[in-house]
């Protein structure tokens, strides 16, 4: 596999950090280098998350640089949005077409943007917009959402399937490694 | 055996193979980590301190008693602990001591951008840096061999994206490393004038000899290639450097303080552009500059922020990296918002309903400062809001006072707020001040306090008692009030804050993330009932939204505290669960 920079974007509450732990677990696993950059702290408060994950023969920098993203994941609509100067022009979108206000937006300062998928498709090729959202309600537990979506992301690795099985068992807490394992299979099987 | 390791995870690793068996820490982004990750190995006793002066006292007091010994901290901490810093830096160690300490350039989550690297200079210390998880493991063990053969504390300087980026380490078992033992030494440990002048003598006898290990050490090394460009750097800055020029030449530091001058001279002597690649303040630079050594650095690099591959491509090499096509400039901010069901919520609703003038401190609650709650007057550290409340006092006057009000946290409260509320009665201060108790460190992601009654290792332990603490100290009233019983908290503020005496209200309610909390059912709103007054909209809650035909409940946030429900006056929310009307 040629090098691999994935972006992982969300709001805090999201699970964006165990996501990309997933990720990088199963990069290890099925031998690349890897390294992640993730930034703490506003995690749980409902702000921007993002996470970086790079994975392949030698890996420098953490960081993901504006357009070097192969794959930009984003578990909130506006989110993609905020991030896409991260995508590269021929990289992969995969947009959750969950909506989430901000404070901003809220409280009416600002305005939710219309139509995010379609605009971001006129500049970019490969958007892919899913309802996980609705996919985690079927499952009984909408947190998983984040797990649905990395299924779906995983499908344009040639990570193989047991791998992320594996990464999973080892990331997530023993009693919501079925869940996630159904979850990750939806978003691998296309919900 | 290989693992994916957070820096601070393997920093922790570092200690446990190097046979420490003393840790402790205050919690502070992004150092937290280090000291949890330490905690989950039974070899290594671990505790929370109640600050960081106290966590490094706890360690040097490790150290005399003949143990491998760490403690850990984000930036600003070594602020708290630098008066013990400066001077175990004379007295030097026993078992090895290290000092780790998290910058955070960019300010992802902290209220300045100091630079740690002063520190070492000017306690007189040697300071390592990293570039990636696995030197986080073997600096650690590096720093406390050092510490042991130089007989000083070392510090381990880590920043954001060291300490919060997963890399591939190597693991190895666990040195066994017998207690040294324990010897009263006056001349060396008791640092009175006479004894610490001839101690001083032997701190700069020291440096110079640590100047010369950082000549040989393999801590710092060369990484020859094209010389047309060579760059000095260290931790971060390096990997990005890497991203940015590729193979070029390098001198990598992994000891910043003191730095290797004759290595310095030869590297710059053989490489024909010679740059200093590193965050914050021209440190490496400097020292470059007074050693006579012509070097490019702040003069392309800032001062201020994060760098990147990118800023490094733009500024040194004169590459334009915004030709992004796409410009988001309209896209609406995503700022940290206090949570659904948070209990701080009632506490400044209520202070902006009474238009207080809020003196506010370190902790989650300081995103009070924000819209629409956005009743925080004043931000500086920990512990400074009661102090601060005093001091607006004594400049304006008791009737000032009676408009103001100092919040802090129940873990601030301990750290530093309480010696402030002993000056306001000692001083005879009228302050009112509010100690927002959630029975939990909230910020930093859930750490236990003095008073929550566990330890670190999850013990169970004597609590703070808060009453009797503000009681014993001279505060004669002290009253704990729930901040979602919206009228009675709004009593007691007004009655507090009316009286000429200092005052404590306890805001007693548990932070909704913790497990124990449990409210059940989100609420919703009844169409029929909402005069779409908006109301609800000064709660600043992120589950209740205003779609401009109507306001609705987010039921993938709404965690169900109901603190909608007691704000509107028509009663216009309910219970999903309450009724199939």
């Amino acid at each position: 596999m040629r090098n691999l920079s994935v972006m992982i974007a969300g709001v805090g509450g999201q699970g964006t950090l165990l996501t990309s732990q997933v990720l990088g677990a199963a990069a290890l696993k099925a031998g690349y280098d890897v390294k992640m950059s993730e930034v703490h702290g506003m995690a749980q408060r409902g702000g921007s998350v993002i996470t970086y994950v790079r994975i392949g023969e030698k890996v420098d920098s953490p960081v993901i640089e504006k357009g070097g993203a192969d794959i930009l994941l984003c578990f909130e609509k506006l989110e993609a949005l905020r991030w896409i100067d991260y995508a590269k022009q021929d990289g992969t979108i995969i947009v959750n077409e969950q909506r989430i206000d901000p404070m901003p937006v809220i409280i009416g300062s600002a305005k939710y943007p219309e139509d995010i998928t379609e605009e971001l498709s006129k500049n970019f090729p490969n958007v892919i917009p899913v309802k996980a959202l609705d996919a985690a309600r079927q499952l009984g537990n909408i947190k998983v959402l984040n797990i649905v979506m990395l299924g779906i992301m995983a499908k344009s690795t040639d990570i193989p399937v047991e791998i992320w099985h594996e990464a999973i068992r080892e990331t997530v807490k023993e009693k919501f490694v079925e869940l996630n394992i159904k979850a990750f299979d939806k978003g691998y099987q296309n919900l | 055996m290989k693992k994916l390791m957070l820096g601070n995870e393997a920093i922790a690793r570092g200690a446990y193979e190097a046979g420490v068996t003393v840790a402790s820490a205050y919690p502070g982004t992004p150092s937290t980590e280090i000291t949890e990750y330490i905690a989950k190995y039974d070899d290594i006793y671990a505790e929370w301190a109640p600050n960081e002066k106290v966590a490094l006292e706890v360690a040097i007091g490790a150290s005399f008693g003949g143990a491998r010994s760490v403690c850990a901290m984000k930036h600003v901490g070594l602020n708290v602990a630098a008066d013990p810093l400066f001077t175990v830096s004379y007295t030097g160690v026993n078992g090895g001591l290290v000092i780790c300490v998290a910058d955070d350039p960019g300010m992802h989550s902290s209220q300045n951008e100091q630079d740690s690297r002063n520190y070492a200079l000017a306690a007189k210390v040697p300071m390592l840096e990293p570039s990636d998880s696995q030197e986080c493991k073997d600096y650690m063990k590096k720093a406390l061999e050092i510490s042991e053969e130089f007989d000083t504390p070392v510090i381990l300087r880590l920043t954001t994206r060291i300490s919060h980026s997963r890399s591939i380490v190597e693991l190895n078992d666990r040195e066994e490393i017998l207690l040294k033992p324990y010897k009263k030494d006056f001349g060396k440990n008791v640092m009175m004038p006479a004894m610490a002048r001839k101690r001083h003598v032997m701190v700069e006898e020291r440096m110079k000899n640590l100047a010369l290990y950082a000549e040989k050490t393999g801590l710092n090394k060369i990484i020859w290639s094209n010389t047309g460009i060579g760059v000095i750097t260290s931790g971060i800055s390096y990997q990005y450097s890497r991203e940015a020029f590729g193979d070029v030449s390098y001198l990598k530091l992994g000891m910043v303080h003191p730095l290797p001058e004759n290595l310095i001279k030869e590297f710059a002597s053989k490489v024909k552009t010679l740059y200093v690649i590193e965050e914050l303040d021209p440190f490496i630079e400097t020292f470059l500059k007074k050693s006579g050594i012509n070097c490019i650095g702040k003069e392309k690099l800032p001062v201020v922020g994060e760098y990147s591959a990118a800023l490094i491509r733009q500024k040194l090499l004169g590459m334009d990296c915004t030709d992004s096509k796409e410009k988001q400039e309209d896209v609406p901010a995503r700022p940290p918002v206090l949570c659904p069901g948070c209990p701080h919520r009632g506490v400044f609703y209520t202070l902006k309903k009474n238009k207080l003038i809020v003196i506010g401190d370190i902790g989650c609650y300081t995103l009070g400062a924000l819209p629409p709650l956005e009743s925080m007057d004043t931000c500086i550290c920990m512990g400074a809001s009661i102090g601060m409340a005093h001091g607006i006092e004594k400049a304006r006057g008791g009737d000032f006072a009676r408009k103001t009000v100092a919040v802090i946290g129940d873990s601030t409260f301990i750290h530093s707020g309480i010696t402030g509320l002993i000056d306001i009665v000692y001083n005879k201060g009228t302050s009112t001040v509010i100690i927002v108790d959630n029975s939990i460190t909230g910020m930093t992601g859930h750490q236990d306090n003095p008073c929550t009654g566990k330890t670190l290792k999850g013990e169970t332990t004597r609590q703070v008692d808060l009453v009797k603490l503000c009681h014993a100290i001279g505060i004669d009233r002290v009253r704990i009030c729930d901040p979602f019983d919206l009228d009675e908290f709004d009593k007691a503020i007004k009655e507090e804050t009316e009286l000429n005496e200092p005052s404590v209200i306890i805001a007693q309610r548990a932070c909704a993330l913790l497990k124990s909390v449990k409210y059940g059912g989100s609420v919703r709103v009844n169409d029929d009932l909402c005069k779409y007054c908006k109301a609800c909209m000064r709660l600043g809650c992120p589950a209740i939204v205003d779609t401009g035909e109507g306001i609705r409940i987010n039921d993938a946030l709404c965690v169900g505290c109901n603190l909608c429900i007691d704000v509107c006056k028509f009663n216009a929310f309910e219970k999903a669960g309450d009724s199939n009307a």
